[in-house]
Order: structure tokens, then sequence, then C-alpha cells
């Protein structure tokens, strides 16, 4: 599957699309789903909530493995996606339109400083081998 | 270097995902585990098992040298095809390995064991030998590929795949076993579904495969036959027991025979040994997914107490989470107990296993 070029992409798997008032939706790549298989259990983070960039703020598990997810850049939660939590399998199906939550950023210029598709897909493949 | 067995080509050609499963390079799924569990429960999957060891022990009173060998009673297999599931034990009574043993004839025994102790397995059926009965001849048979086909359709699509088993298999019960030319049948598996295991030449395994797929027997990987198993109740071992726990508090005391004379090794040090462990079932009543090596924590009657997950994930078919876990024996069925989950306590319930039979949720 090609990577989205409209994204940003931090190195531990999560995608982050800037949107037009300020604020980032942020999900789990489709090569994260990939590793960890069918998805069964999300946890989401409160809204409300501040986070730092790289801070532990959602698991995902699938049927082999938990794994945290980090937030990609520093701000305040503004949103979550709870249906999801209930068809965690959605992620299996497109990991780039199931998104975990949404955030208003307290320091803009670390989206910028995230990967772009080219030097995520440079990242996943050197994974690959 | 991975070990392979005889199927590795035909699991890359299905596109499964392959992972280094103990030295051995096995599929873990052919695309979703979700969809390969709920294949074997509700219709016919097959496993490549070729990984585990049979062994043939051969020769003049194989049966004197099993009574001594392993834990449960071989006396039990009267009739020739007959299985026994048994642990064999260190002096200590902690558990070598389980396996199941095969009668053909007084002359012929036939044991397969897990991939992961083969080796130690092996070579501690011949230390035994030679003290005991060295006229015995052990043979491990790497010649030979295993294929499990579990699932409610699953006896009817081998005999559809296999000439004249049909016969020769349909009148056997839960742990018979029959030989159909090359292929030796048995109605055992791992699953909690009816089916077979069918021990086979390794180079007819591929095409023996392909005939199985061609009637839609779905391939399944490593990671289904986890999530069945222990929805089935069944022992892992290297998770749920090793040579550092005994049967008595790893859910297996129905499989030691301490009531006959029969001497065997370990059964000294069961009957010395205080049991103050037991496996017991747990089902997650808060979200979350139980996994192997939590903690359970709990208090009763104002002493707190411990135990640990041994085996836990997401139970596909019961859509929540289960597992198995090693708690003091005090604790019974319907407590609540808690499990350490990160930074959470959630709380579970402890039920009986099996939680999943033939199909039904049994919890």
């Amino acid at each position: 599957m090609s990577i989205p070029t409209n994204l940003k992409y931090s190195k531990s798997h999560e995608w982050v699309k800037p949107e037009a008032d300020g604020t980032v939706t942020v999900g789990i790549t489709h090569h994260a789903q990939e590793l960890l298989g069918d998805m069964v259990f999300i946890e989401l983070p409160e809204v409300g909530k501040t986070l730092k960039q790289k801070e532990e703020c959602a698991v995902a598990e699938s049927v082999k493995a938990a794994a945290d997810v980090y937030s990609p850049i520093s701000g305040e939660v503004i949103a979550v996606n709870s249906p999801l939590a209930d068809e965690p399998g959605k992620i299996n199906e497109d990991a780039y339109s199931s998104w975990l939550f949404k955030m208003k950023p307290s320091n803009p210029a670390e989206i910028d400083a995230l990967l772009d598709a080219a030097a995520y897909t440079a990242l996943v493949e050197s994974e690959d081998h | 270097m991975l070990k392979m067995t005889p199927l590795n080509q035909t699991h890359r050609d299905m596109n499964a995902k392959m992972v280094d499963f103990g030295g051995w390079d096995m599929p873990l799924h052919y695309g979703s585990q979700l969809d390969e569990h709920h294949k074997v429960r509700q219709d016919a999957g097959m496993f490549d098992v070729s990984h585990m060891l049979p062994v043939d022990i051969k020769g003049d009173n194989v049966r004197d040298f099993l009574r001594r060998l392993v834990a449960n009673n071989v006396d039990k297999l009267t009739l020739p095809g007959k299985a026994l599931y048994s642990c064999m034990l260190t002096p200590q009574g902690g558990i070598i390995d389980d396996l199941i043993i095969y009668f053909l004839s007084e002359t012929w025994f036939r044991i397969v064991v897990n991939a992961g102790t083969a080796d130690k397995d092996v070579a501690w059926m011949m230390k035994q030998r030679d003290a005991l009965a060295p006229n015995l001849e052990i043979t491990p048979r790497r010649d030979l590929a295993m294929v499990a086909v579990q699932g409610p359709n699953a006896r009817a699509k081998v005999w559809q795949v296999i000439t004249g088993s049909q016969p020769a298999t349909e009148e056997l019960k839960l742990f018979q076993s029959a030989v159909v030319d090359s292929y030796f049948i048995a109605r055992t598996g791992y699953t909690g579904e009816d089916g077979f295991e069918i021990i086979l030449p390794a180079s007819d395994a591929p095409a023996f495969w392909k005939a199985l797929h061609a009637v839609g027997v779905a391939p399944a990987g490593l990671g289904a036959r986890d999530t069945l198993r222990l929805e089935a109740g069944m022992n892992l071992y290297g998770q749920d027991m090793d040579e550092t726990k005994n049967p008595l508090e790893s859910g297996l005391a129905w499989t030691v025979d301490l009531k006959s004379e029969r001497d065997f090794i370990g059964k000294q040090a069961l009957l010395d040994t205080n049991v103050t462990q037991q496996l017991v079932g747990l089902v997650l009543i808060d979200r979350g997914v139980l996994r192997g090596h939590q903690q359970v924590v709990g208090e009763q009657g104002g002493v707190e107490y411990t135990g640990e997950i041994t085996s836990g994930g997401f139970s596909p078919t019961m859509n929540q989470s289960i597992a198995l876990a090693r708690v003091p024996t005090q604790i019974a069925s319907n407590d609540e107990v808690s499990v350490v989950v990160r930074d959470k306590k959630l709380r579970a319930k402890v039920v009986k296993y099996p939680f999943v039979r033939n199909g039904k949720v049994m919890v």
C-alpha cells in the first residue's frame, strides 16, 4: 500500500494530518497495523489531556501484542475517535481513515520536523531489511 | 539458520507471514489470524505441525519402559491405535514435556513431542532407555510431516482427500488412530474442535496440503493455533508449565496416575509435594487484553495474594479477553481478581476452563 503524501509521520509509526484550522489528526500507519496483525483493543487518551511529544498516550492491541502509541507532537487532545474502540479491526481495513485522536498543537514547528512520505517510506524499507 | 518443515515453500506460496518460532521458520498467519480462528471453529482449517517430532520406540516390552518413563498410566492403552496424553517428569516432578503416546503394538509405541523440547526429550528417553531397557530402539522421525486438520467439517474433508480413509476412520473415537496406506490418522487435536492429526511421509506433505486446500480447508497459522488452544483450555509447554512446575499445579492432575502401584519417574516427589498453586481460567470483566506474565492480585480473608497469568489473549469466539493464570489454591471459581495491566488494575472473573469446546462457549 502506498504511503499518503499529504500526511506527516513519526519514527514510531504514527501518522499526522495537518488540518486547515491548525489542528492535527493522528492515527497509526498501515505499516504499524501490518506488524501488529488483527487489532482487538484500542485505548484512547482523554479529551483535554495535554501531551508532550513522544509521550505514551494510547494503546493499540492486536491478537499478537500490545503496542504503545506515542504522541507525535506536543499539544492538547481535543477529540477522540470513540467508535473506533468498538471496532478496532477498522484500523486493519484502512489505517489512514481510522484516526485515533485530534490535537491542538502547542508548538507547530514540531509538525514540520516530522518525516514526510518519502522519508517515512525509506524508514519502513530499512526496517523490512 | 532457521529449521524448515517440508511445507515451508508451500506456506510462502500461500503468502504466509513467517516467523521464527523457537528456531523454526513457521507461518504465523496467511492474512488474518481472526479469520483463520473462526474458520476452524465453524468449518475446517489446517495447521502444519511438522516441527513437532514423532519418536518411535520399538522392541520387546516397550510398555514396561513407558510405565516408568511417563506420569500417566500406559496400561490404559489396551486397543491398538489408542492414544494417551501424559507428562514426562524429572525425578523432582518437574515437567520435561507434555506428549501424546500412541499404542500401535506391544513392540511399537509412537510418542509425539513438542518442537522446542524435542532434543532434550529424545536425550532423556535414551538415557532412561540405556539404564532400564537397553534393547529398545528409539528413533526420532524427522522423515515424517504432520498436519492437523481441525473443525466441525475437518473429518469429512480429510475423507474426500485420502482415498479409503472414511471406512477406516469414521468409527474412531477421540484419542484413537488408524493407519491408512502411508497416512497415520489420529482423532486428536489442539483446538477444542473435532478433527484429525495426520502423520505422513515428508515428501507427500505439499501435495496433501494442496489437496486439502482444494476441498476448502483453510490454512491456519500459529497465531490462530494459540488462540484456539487457549479457548480450549489446553496448556502450552514453556508458558503454562516447564521443568520448574509439576503437573499438580499446572491443571494436569487428571493426567497423573498416583493410585496404581506403578513407580514412575517423579512419582515420589509428587507424593511428597504440598500443592499450594493451581491453574485457573480468567475472563476479563473490564476492557483490555490479558497477556502472559501480568500479575494477578487480590485479597482473601484479610490476606493478600499474588499470582501470574501464564497465557493470555483475546478470545475471538467470546469477543473478550481470557487467560490461564497460576494462583493460590484457595482461589475458587466465580471469585473476582485484579490483574495489573500497565498502570491499571482490571477486574477478572475466575472460571473453570475450557472456555470454548466444539464451537460453544462453556463459561
